[in-house]
């Protein structure tokens, strides 16, 4: 799973009114490489929950100095478009869970794919 | 890329080892996928350096080939884990990162992720299988998904009632523009358990 999938996944168990962001549990990340397109981050950033972004990264201990609000012109900062792509892009997880903030209902990845499907009554 | 060279691409996908007959499981032939993919990227530039969902992902074929043709990432979504083993297979021996996916039900989405997608593709079940209706479910949340475009295979005996679901969605939307592109592709042949072979006629369009 990656960062920039999980920070669109939201918790629909009954009764929660904001289930995000999910917190991150990681048992196992990695890293992958993929070929940096500068128009495809900037284009992604303005459509991201920039502090949950912030926070998932820090829970995979991936902070790197990425600002805690954006910055203006970022579109020109090759340097920070390149940290954002490696963030957003490169690290995934592979193993853990993610948890309802609200709720506390975990959603396991496994094999990089998060399980956010619900039983009947939930 | 050319569109054999497209096509013999996505001949490599790995299908279902046991498709799920409820679930509607066959992959997306690959001349279909092809085509509607080559279309998408050359014609409408909807692919490249963009943000693609596949509804109803299965094995990957659409999710594969859009990776291939430089999607910025493809996300892939599906209920079936089985399913979704054979894509992390597929990705695997592509060797694509510009792929993730989500193990969800789709009809369960809602409005979880509006207007966070560029793009839409999809090859939706057709709600034969005592799921009528589904196709239609797929479609809503396909539309409320993509900032840009939805591309999706239908029965064309459902034409009508998917050019009533997207006018009546897009009027609550209030776009003012509306322009409805019917191709059709050449008849999929899906294979039932029994091996009597259903011959369904397909179209996709684009909503802009």
């Amino acid at each position: 799973m990656k960062l920039l999938t999980h920070n669109m996944l939201t918790s629909h168990v009954q009764g929660v009114i904001k289930g995000y962001p999910l917190i991150i549990k990681a048992t196992e990340v990695k890293v992958n490489e993929l070929e940096f397109s500068a128009p495809f981050v900037s284009r992604m950033i303005p459509k991201l929950e920039w502090s949950a972004l912030i926070q998932a990264a820090e829970w995979l201990g991936q902070s790197q100095d990425l600002p805690s609000t954006l910055i203006p012109d970022y579109e020109k900062d090759e340097e920070f478009l390149r940290k954002v792509h490696r963030i957003l892009l490169e690290v995934e997880v592979v193993e853990g869970c993610l948890q309802c903030p609200e709720s506390g209902r975990e959603f396991p990845i496994s094999k990089g794919v998060p399980n956010m499907l619900l039983i009947e009554d939930e | 890329m050319k569109l054999k060279e497209l096509e013999s691409c996505l001949q490599q996908v790995d299908g279902f080892e046991e498709p799920k007959i409820l679930l509607e499981q066959y992959p997306t032939s690959p001349h279909i996928a092809g085509c509607m993919l080559y279309t998408i990227h050359n014609t409408f530039d909807d692919i490249q350096n963009k943000l693609v969902a596949d509804l109803g992902c299965g094995c990957g074929v659409l999710s594969i080939g859009a990776a291939v043709l430089d999607a910025g990432l493809c996300v892939g979504f599906d209920i079936d884990e089985d399913a979704l083993d054979i894509f992390k297979g597929n990705v695997e021996d592509f060797e694509l990162s510009n792929i993730d996916m989500v193990q969800c039900d789709v009809c369960s989405i809602g409005s979880s992720y509006a207007k966070k997608f560029d793009t839409v593709i999809m090859n939706p079940p057709f709600g034969t299988k005592h799921n009528q209706g589904i196709d239609m479910q797929f479609l809503q949340t396909a539309i409320s998904m993509a900032s840009t475009a939805v591309y999706s295979l239908h029965k064309t005996s459902t034409r009508d009632s998917s050019d009533m679901t997207c006018q009546h969605l897009i009027s609550s939307t209030k776009r003012s523009r509306l322009i409805f592109k019917w191709t059709s592709f050449d008849l999929l042949q899906h294979k039932r358990q029994k091996g009597n072979r259903v011959a369904l006629q397909n179209f996709s369009y684009r909503l802009l």
